[in-house]
């Protein structure tokens, strides 16, 4: 009685299990290489598909091949390219920007996109309860932020403007040298006005009009499937405008949280690139095949923010022997396998010539000297320190290696705490900690995204350090400069201000850092890891090309 | 047997809404919201957003708000990913989840029965020892060891196998069921053996071999039916424990189950989501251990007589 349904019940479920056979078949990275499929790991799972309400970089890939705003930046050289919008002008003064709209731009369902998409998508970005987190995007913008912020509420007076369907008109507050690279950001792409209202209210952020079967979009690809945490495909748009130049057939974007699973599928030919290096297995990849790992300097910096507030750290004299006294270039060689780069100050070298000030280095002796001028010879005095980290291994190393750097050099105790993600951002937002871990990563291509997060005030700052003359220089000399120069050498003055005082301690120069199979070409080398899927492409004779290139040698 | 199961059935009650108050508000107690992040939200976008989910509510209007949506069958959107309901993503993850469960249990079965009755018919011995010694390993050994274990020895050295994925290349499935199973299999070898060791000293299969029936006959017929019922009462929990823990073999397998969502929701604070999937998770729990119960004790004659008497 007992017997055989149990039988049964085994014999079923060992057929079922069986019947998946065995054996690994054709890899991905084959199949994808014939039929020109990109197998891309995006690192996360993404958010959502809406431009105006996600944030991140996993959905920025997936989103900019959805959509298209009015510019695209060359991925090359950065240069902004026109895009949704044929040509513009600036007016003299730098605050008027009239764009004219391409005649063969269309959505997906056939629509032309007009300057009337624009207008629309960009008030709809400015509502309030639509939570748009990178609204300030468009503070730039005349009145933008006062619209937001409801102190005025008729949206004419608001510096945007469709013309007509092919002239759209934008008014800034003061000339913005960086706001056409702005223009490039998701946050600023059109949604398509009928597709949005037929499954909600425009301001309404979770509706279905981005499910994969109702969304419209007008960018180089189209949606095709979506399952959550398995992949998400795009495919070619014939009908874009510019089809012809775009080479990929699909591209399928695997969320793969775990750099130790993606490395794992890159091995086993399941990925063309991978988001980031497992950095345990760098070294091998150096040594045994370096022409598939890449790495490159990355618009963003590591530091340790230090709570400026706090009797022992208000000192700056503290401040700076803790910044001398880590020895960058042994945390590099030896915890981080030399992925990244030594960092000095905040602002990454050489973005668009900018080249921030050296105000220090390592130097031991001299950290001993300032610490004791501050009243803690040898430590002696200075209360057990903590430092606090999200949880990760990475971060882990670093600060027990500072820790003992710490300690040895200067005799100061630090206790290692690791936090939650959550727990990490609400005791670092409300100066619940000494050192904290933090990061930055370049909005667009100038110093400015790195500086304006220091003056008082901002959300970002969280060291509770503020210095005037910094502010000035940095929202209001920098932003009136006539030239390039001009304004650099305010930001180099207001760096080398900041640096003096030490708020934070830069710890090194982040480094975009991917696996990448040699078919997969098309994915130029830039400092903002930024890609423009319309130039990438498989090259299924690479192998074949090797190899000849390796007899000619 | 009805009337018993009923009263499970309203005893699961008050232990659910137990369940819901608790993580209702043990989860609003964790530092940190749903909406914060590196970049602080403007202020005005996370009021927006905060209304948006009633979060500026009271947390008590908050949670009868919550009950009353739950009662109609709204487990609410998620906070993570605009744009979908908790029931959507919930449902989405488990099919996937469910299946990987249901083989790992199978790999659990095969392997753990036969190891039990093997070291359970020379008690003592080498063949006790080996088996059993076997089934603590794969007790002690963690799953994040186990799958990269297999996946380097199958999917790289051997290259029988995928070293990721669920349902894309063949045999995929394969090292995600023996990773997750493999821990259970180890408590099902102890636990039949366990149970074989009572039944085999018992009268009744004395009386059998004196008849002369070949020990086959013995273990197979009459021994194994009393031998698995420790195993049988193990199989509910085990098979929500498998639903609710496969977090770990889904990350390194990549596969797209409910275990990622559950975990990524607490640390993301996707409170709708965590309600949504421990709501989910304690249900199942308190379904499998009563159909676990029930089969026990549809399989032990004494109990099955009690039931008959009125008895509960």
């Amino acid at each position: 009685m007992f017997a055989a349904p149990l039988r049964r019940f085994f014999s079923i479920l060992f057929v079922c299990f069986a019947l998946s056979g065995c054996g690994q078949g054709e890899s991905n990275v084959e199949s994808g290489n014939r039929q020109q499929i990109l197998h891309f790991s995006n690192g996360t799972e993404i958010q959502g598909l809406d431009p105006h309400v996600i944030t991140g970089i996993a959905e920025h890939h997936v989103v900019q091949t959805l959509f298209e705003g009015l510019v695209v930046k060359d991925s090359q050289t950065l240069e902004l390219e026109p895009a949704a919008a044929a040509s513009w002008t600036i007016s003299d003064d730098g605050r008027i920007y009239t764009f004219t709209m391409r005649d063969d731009a269309r959505w997906s369902n056939g629509d032309p996109v007009t300057a009337y998409d624009f207008e629309w998508s960009w008030w709809r970005a400015l509502q309030p309860s639509l939570g748009s987190q990178y609204v300030f995007t468009y503070f730039p913008i005349k009145n933008a932020e006062a619209y937001f912020k409801q102190e005025i509420s008729d949206f004419s007076k608001v510096g945007i403007k469709a013309l007509d369907e092919k002239t759209f008109r934008v008014e800034l507050n003061n000339p913005t040298p960086y706001f056409l690279q702005l223009l490039d950001h998701y946050s600023t792409f059109p949604v398509h006005k009928a597709t949005v209202e037929k499954y909600g209210k425009p301001d309404e952020s979770y509706t279905r009009w981005t499910r994969p079967s109702n969304i419209v979009t007008n960018g180089p690809f189209l949606m095709k499937s979506w399952r959550l945490n398995k992949r998400l495909i795009v495919e070619k748009n014939p009908d874009y405008w510019g089809a012809e130049n775009v080479r990929l057939n699909q591209i399928v974007f695997h969320p793969i949280d775990s750099e130790i699973v993606e490395e794992r599928m890159f091995r086993a030919g399941q990925l063309h690139w991978t988001d980031q290096v497992a950095i345990d297995r760098a070294p091998w990849y150096r040594e045994n095949a370096p022409e598939r790992m890449r790495i490159k300097p990355y618009v963003g910096t590591y530091i340790y923010r230090i709570n400026n507030k706090l009797p022992h750290l208000s000192d700056s004299r503290v401040r700076k022997a803790l910044a001398m006294t880590v020895d960058r270039q042994t945390l590099m060689d030896t915890v981080l396998n030399n992925i990244f780069t030594p960092s000095y100050a905040i602002t990454p070298p050489g973005l668009l010539g900018y080249q921030p000030p050296k105000t220090f280095g390592y130097d031991p002796n001299q950290a001993r000297a300032l610490l004791a001028e501050a009243g803690y010879p040898n430590g002696e005095g200075f209360p057990e320190m903590e430092l606090q980290y999200n949880t990760s291994d990475q971060h882990r190393k670093i600060a027990t290696a500072i820790q003992q750097m710490w300690n040895k050099e200067l005799g100061i105790k630090v206790r290692l705490q690791n936090k939650d993600w959550k727990v990490y951002l609400d005791d670092e937002a409300t100066g619940n900690f000494e050192v904290s871990r933090g990061g930055w990563i370049g909005d667009y291509v100038d110093p400015n995204t790195f500086l304006d997060m220091w003056v008082g005030g901002s959300g970002l700052n969280r060291t509770g350090w503020n210095d005037p003359r910094y502010d000035e220089l940095i929202l209001k000399t920098a932003p009136q400069a006539k030239t390039r120069e001009e304004r650099f050498a305010a930001f180099r003055e207001a760096e080398t201000l900041m640096m003096n005082d030490m708020p934070f301690i830069p710890i090194y120069t982040y480094s975009s850092h991917h696996f990448v199979h040699p078919s997969l070409k098309g994915m130029h080398v830039n400092v903002m890891n930024y890609h423009n899927f319309r130039d990438v492409y498989l090259d299924p004779n690479w192998d074949k090309k090797e190899q000849a290139s390796g007899q000619g040698e | 047997m009805l009337r018993y199961t009923l009263l499970r059935l309203l005893q699961a009650i008050p232990v659910l809404f137990a369940v819901i108050t608790a993580t209702f508000f043990l989860i609003r107690q964790a530092p940190g919201g749903p909406f914060d992040a590196e970049k602080p939200v403007i202020p005005a976008v996370k009021r927006a957003l905060e209304a948006k989910y009633n979060l500026d509510l009271p947390v008590w209007q908050q949670y009868t708000q919550y009950l009353g949506d739950l009662f109609k069958g709204d487990m609410g959107p998620s906070f993570k990913y605009p744009g979908w309901d908790v029931h959507d993503l919930i449902l989405s993850g488990l099919p996937t989840t469910a299946e990987l469960a249901l083989y790992a249990l199978l790999v659990a079965l095969v392997i753990g029965v036969l190891a039990g009755v093997f070291a359970s018919l020379k008690p003592n011995t080498a063949q006790d020892y080996i088996p059993m010694s076997l089934a603590m390993i794969g007790i002690c050994m963690p799953t994040f060891l186990l799958g990269p274990l297999l996946v380097l020895m199958f999917g790289f050295w051997l290259e029988w196998l995928p070293v990721t994925g669920w349902g894309d290349l063949p045999g995929d499935k394969i090292l995600p069921s023996i990773t997750l199973g493999a821990a259970y299999a180890a408590y099902i070898a102890r636990l039949t053996r366990g149970g074989m060791l009572e039944i085999m000293s018992q009268d009744y299969i004395r009386t059998a071999r004196a008849k002369g029936l070949p020990e086959w006959v013995v273990v197979t017929k009459h021994a194994l039916r009393g031998g698995l019922i420790p195993t049988i009462a193990f199989l509910g929990p085990a098979f929500a424990g498998l639903l609710a823990g496969s977090f770990v073999v889904e990350t390194i397998f990549q596969i797209p189950g409910l275990g990622r969502f559950y975990v990524q929701a607490a640390f993301n604070r996707d409170y709708t989501m965590i309600l949504g999937t421990t709501i989910f998770l304690s249900t199942l729990i308190i379904i499998f251990n009563l159909l676990s119960d029930l089969l026990a004790t549809w399989l032990n004659p004494k109990l099955r007589s009690q039931f008959r008497g009125g008895a509960v």
